[in-house]
């Protein structure tokens, strides 16, 4: 049983007038507990609305719709009241921002924005909050911490705030840490130094990450499990390694080919993606990939690709997969299926509880539907 | 090197900039030294990158080599011309060889101009093309170089999306035919799969023109990837100098050596394998910078003799230019880092409290 099992979720924001927006479209991921667990794309890929439809934070809006399960421990966080939800949220689950500065309050204490989350859920008051408060800013490498708790939030430096804000994230040993782009607005050394933290706070308290970002690298250093994500959908989801090592999904295979890397050489062609993420059509036409894809078939349009289950919990959203570095001849009768197929027919992996039609496919991937 | 072959040198460059005090009466009460002491050279048809965390003064170093800011002291010589002292007409002309991109396409691109009248612009300025046609055709071969359509040139900004608009901003410095291109930070506002259609477009435009880039920008492996030679700037300063594979392979400086393994590989083998050096704490003030050497507040190496006192000079060592006393004894193993207590540093001109200022660096500042 994981600890958060996010289902079939969706958010769409609709407006008089307007095309309705479907920011998070079918989103299903589950973190064990303990485990770190990676959301990834570019902006407007819906990863900062999936965290902010888990924790309960969109605005209510009339026009804005959340649908699907994000079951926590037994209990769907999405259909709790407000009363119950602010028990669960910063005790069960909390979350870091992006942001620090605008994430804690100017005119308040750092102290007092801590012992605030201490006095809520852990029932402490005065000075025994206040130590707690002091051992916590310590805990996160603040130093002179009793001395910090009086101060503002912008006599910190930007550092500094971050690690306030875990502080306070992590303030009653939450089970779950759900960490918005926690390292975007800091610069590589202070970078290190939060990655550093998060990892030693996963590590010694056992408490579940998601980790959202849009920086492969955040990702290949400290996730066990990555999500990546495309216009609002999952395309591919794999441990840490094999999706390094042998992406499946163009998606993904563009966005590594896309990265220059520090251990690369001076003037290595990188391999872009082509167009902008705005080139997207709409899932029910088809792939939204499609429009950017190099693998691109005919299949690729008209019906939305099925999630293929593969081996070893990866799952991916392509009927027509980069291939394997072991498995080019297979791989190739796997390519030449949906281009034979006559334009409009589903082809073989899109069918929902069918067996692989073709033979001689390496070790048997499983496939079925897995959203229905 | 001859004297030819370089195309901008610029030495001991100093930017200050005047804090000020007071209503009535403004009292200069300090500087922050955000540039403080740059040589450096760019060869004809090279890249050089400038990297840094915010605030070590490396857009301002990029702003004052092209005298939009103007520098406190030091020389900029571009083709063998002394711009600091050059008449402004002089200056004016001189600047239709030597062009900037900006970091966000948006901001930096008037969003009442259409793409027509932003590309005509400089060249109505400098007199380039006698009429409309020939300025016309000028454009629309700048717009080929970019890789973007004719029909580009009757829309407005926002109609393009970031990598297009970007295009549009290296467009503009293209269209009058520079020498020398300073990028401050072209590739970091834009999405990661867009970033390597904007670096790609930067290469080939080097190879098919010839140009010099000045690249400014806070991602290593964006500067590594587009580099010759890289320069790493530490609050005012270039710390270490060096040809950007050697830099990768044998960073000599402590704080290169902290920042290359900052940096995030998309790699996990890498990434569990490697070494990282954290350093502690944050970037001291540029306003009030640490006496002698100013990394040695947060550096792991450093030594109670010298590092404290004496500001090292940049200096050669094996094709590498290094500020470091302890270069050579780091690099072969002699001295082990060992670990830095955390300094609180204040944000800028922001709640210093009285026992945190430490004596002031010249007479008069912080009243």
């Amino acid at each position: 049983m994981a600890l958060l099992d996010v289902d079939d979720l969706s958010v769409t924001f609709a407006r008089r007038g307007q095309r309705t927006v479907h920011a998070v479209d079918g989103v299903s991921f589950s973190v064990d507990a303990g485990e770190v667990v990676g959301l990834v794309g570019e902006s407007g890929c819906g990863k900062s609305v999936t965290s902010l439809a888990i924790m309960g934070l969109l605005p209510k809006q009339p026009g804005t719709r959340v649908g699907g399960k994000a079951v926590f421990d037994g209990t769907d966080l999405l259909q709790l009241d407000d009363r119950s939800r602010r028990d669960i949220r910063g005790r069960d689950v909390a979350m870091i921002f992006q942001d620090p500065l605008s994430s804690l309050n100017p005119v308040i204490p750092i102290g007092l924005q801590v012992t605030e989350v201490l006095a809520r859920h852990r029932g402490m008051k005065g000075a025994a909050a206040e130590k707690e408060a002091a051992a916590l800013l310590d805990r996160v490498g603040i130093p002179d911490p009793t001395r910090r708790l009086k101060e503002y939030p912008h006599q910190l430096s930007g550092g500094m705030r971050q690690r306030a804000l875990i502080a306070m994230a992590v303030a009653c040993r939450p089970r779950l840490l759900i960490a918005d782009e926690p390292t975007t607005a800091l610069d590589v050394t202070i970078q290190a130094q939060i990655l550093e933290l998060l990892k030693e706070l996963v590590r010694d308290s056992g408490t579940a990450l998601v980790m959202i970002t849009h920086d492969l690298g955040v990702v290949a250093g400290m996730c066990d499990t990555i999500n990546v994500l495309y216009a609002g959908r999952v395309v591919e989801t794999a441990r840490r390694r094999p999706l390094f090592r042998e992406p499946r999904h163009p998606y993904t295979v563009g966005l590594l080919g896309s990265v220059p890397r520090l251990d690369a050489g001076r003037g290595e062609r990188l391999t872009p993606i082509p167009g902008s993420v705005r080139d997207v059509l709409p899932w029910p036409d088809g792939c939204a990939f499609a429009p950017r894809c190099s693998r691109r078939v005919d299949a690729c349009v008209g019906e939305p690709p099925a999630l293929v289950l593969a081996h070893d919990g990866r799952s991916y959203r392509c009927v027509n997969p980069a291939p394997l570095p072991g498995m080019t001849p297979a791989e190739e009768i796997r390519g030449a299926v949906p281009t034979d197929a006559t334009p409009g027919s589903v082809p073989a992996q899109a069918v929902p509880n069918d067996p692989p039609a073709v033979p001689g496919l390496g070790p048997a991937p499983r496939e079925e539907d897995a959203r229905d | 090197m001859t004297e030819n072959e370089i195309l901008v040198e610029v030495r001991d460059l100093k930017v200050h900039f005047p804090i000020k005090r007071g209503v009535l009466f403004d009292r200069t009460v300090g500087h922050v030294k955000a540039v403080d002491g740059v040589d450096l050279r760019i060869p004809r048809g090279k890249t050089y990158g400038l990297v840094g965390e915010s605030g070590c003064g490396k857009s301002t170093l990029g702003r004052a080599l092209l005298q939009l800011t103007p520098p406190t002291d030091g020389e900029v010589v571009f083709d063998g011309v002394e711009l600091t002292t050059l008449p402004a007409g002089r200056l004016r002309s001189m600047r239709r060889r030597m062009q900037m991109i900006f970091q966000d396409p948006m901001s930096s691109l008037d969003p009442r101009q259409n793409v027509e009248s932003i590309l005509t612009e400089g060249l109505q300025t400098h007199g380039i093309g006698g009429n409309r046609d020939e300025r016309r055709k000028i454009i629309g071969e700048t717009l080929d170089k970019v890789g973007l359509p004719r029909w580009a040139l009757s829309r407005y900004p926002h109609e393009f999306s970031g990598g297009q608009r970007q295009r549009i901003g290296i467009a503009r410095a293209l269209v009058l035919g520079p020498d020398l291109i300073v990028a401050d930070e072209p590739v970091s506002a834009l999405d990661v799969s867009i970033q390597a259609q904007v670096v790609n477009l930067l290469d080939e435009l080097q190879e098919s023109l010839g140009l010099t880039y000045l690249v400014i920008a806070h991602d290593l492996a964006v500067v590594r990837h587009i580099s010759d030679t890289v320069g790493v700037m530490y609050l005012g300063a270039l710390v270490e100098e060096a040809p950007s594979d050697r830099l990768y392979s044998e960073p000599l400086h402590p704080y290169t050596r902290a920042l290359m393994s900052a940096v995030p590989v998309p790699d996990p083998d890498v990434e569990d394998r490697r070494e990282r050096i954290l350093l502690a704490g944050d970037l001291p003030s540029p306003a009030n910078p640490p006496a002698g050497c100013r990394f040695h507040t947060r550096c792991p190496w450093a030594q109670p003799t010298r590092c404290a006192d004496e500001r090292p000079a940049l200096r050669e060592i094996g094709g590498s230019r290094v500020a470091c006393h302890w270069a050579e004894q780091i690099a072969s193993g002699e001295l082990r880092p060992h670990k830095v207590e955390v300094q609180i540093t204040r944000p800028l001109d922001e709640g210093e409290d009285p026992h945190a200022v430490s004596a002031p660096s010249e007479p008069g500042s912080y009243v």
